[in-house]
């Protein structure tokens, strides 16, 4: 690949970049392939020993902070002419609650999936909880003399405390999965915002 | 390793690159490969919150026909690397400890 060609296919996939901000990055892209070039390299060379153009964009988009994209995305690109404005309000009551229940989405799916872990977490307490009442109860039991029922609370004791380190490790990974999962979320929806189709 | 931990690291690597005289991107990269791989869009990020927060400078120079963007290190920067340099004291007396049965045991 040529250096213009990459550059331009850089520029393409970071187009939802503010304007300054992407012109500085493909001005540090084209100087890395100058450098590599007076070096001794081809330019063919220099432009794969940077590396596949989805690869780096993927990296750089991965960097950048979500607010500061969709900033540049709602920013318009011109003024707005007066009718566009009157428009924008009278379809407010359109617009705004569209917008609002996307926001209401995404949030609902984060508390769906960490309530489904803080469950997972009070039921691990509730077990646990348990298996230590069993233990006190069976003791006071044998102090009443009830032996086979007191050993009776015991077994209980001691299943419940099995399934309480189950779950405990069923918590956690549950717990490490869920926060991996928000992060592929979180960079699911940067895609959305600056994505173009592949030219 | 820990991604705080090697974000700090690396800031720190890349004001070392330019301590003793200032460098450019790709030449920055160079001198640190023998020690740790950087790619570029990770040197890019870290150029610019070094540059943010006022541990380099940034200038352009002609070169060959063409621009280059040269860093140079500012005296908040070294003293940066200094302050580095006594934290890492406490993290290699850290260390030390953590290791200390291993050695025992071997």
């Amino acid at each position: 690949m040529r250096k213009q060609e990459f550059l331009d296919a850089l520029g393409t996939r970071l187009s939802g970049l503010p304007k300054a901000e992407l012109e500085e990055r493909i001005g540090f892209y084209s100087e890395m392939i100058d450098d590599r070039i007076e070096e001794g390299l081809s330019e063919e060379e220099a432009v794969a020993d940077i590396g596949p153009v989805a690869k780096i964009s993927e990296q750089i988009i991965a960097d950048i902070p979500l607010k500061a994209i969709a900033k540049e995305k709602i920013k318009p690109k011109r003024r707005l002419k007066w009718w566009e404005i009157l428009c924008l309000i009278l379809g407010s009551p359109i617009w705004l609650s569209l917008l609002i229940a996307a926001f209401a989405v995404i949030l609902s799916l984060y508390a769906v999936l960490w309530s489904l872990i803080a469950s997972v977490w009070a039921v691990f307490a509730a077990v646990s909880a348990s298996s230590l009442a069993c233990v006190a109860m069976g003791v006071l039991i044998i102090i009443e003399g009830e032996i086979v029922s007191g050993v009776g609370c015991f077994g209980a004791a001691l299943l419940l405390s099995g399934l309480a380190v189950l779950l405990f490790l069923g918590s956690i990974y549950g717990t490490t999965g869920t926060a991996r999962l928000s992060k592929i979320i979180a960079l699911g929806i940067k895609k959305l915002f600056i994505r173009k189709e592949d030219a | 390793m820990d991604i705080q931990l090697k974000r700090g690291l690396l800031d720190i690597c890349v004001l070392a690159a330019i301590k003793d005289e200032d460098s450019y991107g790709y030449k920055i990269i160079k001198d640190m490969k023998p020690y740790i791989e950087m790619s570029e869009s990770t040197l890019y990020t870290i150029l610019k919150r070094l540059e943010l927060s006022g541990l380099l400078t940034v200038r352009t120079s002609e070169h060959g026909g063409r621009l280059r963007k040269y860093y140079h290190i500012t005296s908040a920067g070294l003293d940066r690397i200094e302050e580095f340099k006594g934290e890492w004291r406490e993290v290699m007396s850290i260390y030390r400890f953590v290791t200390k049965e291993d050695s025992e045991n071997a």
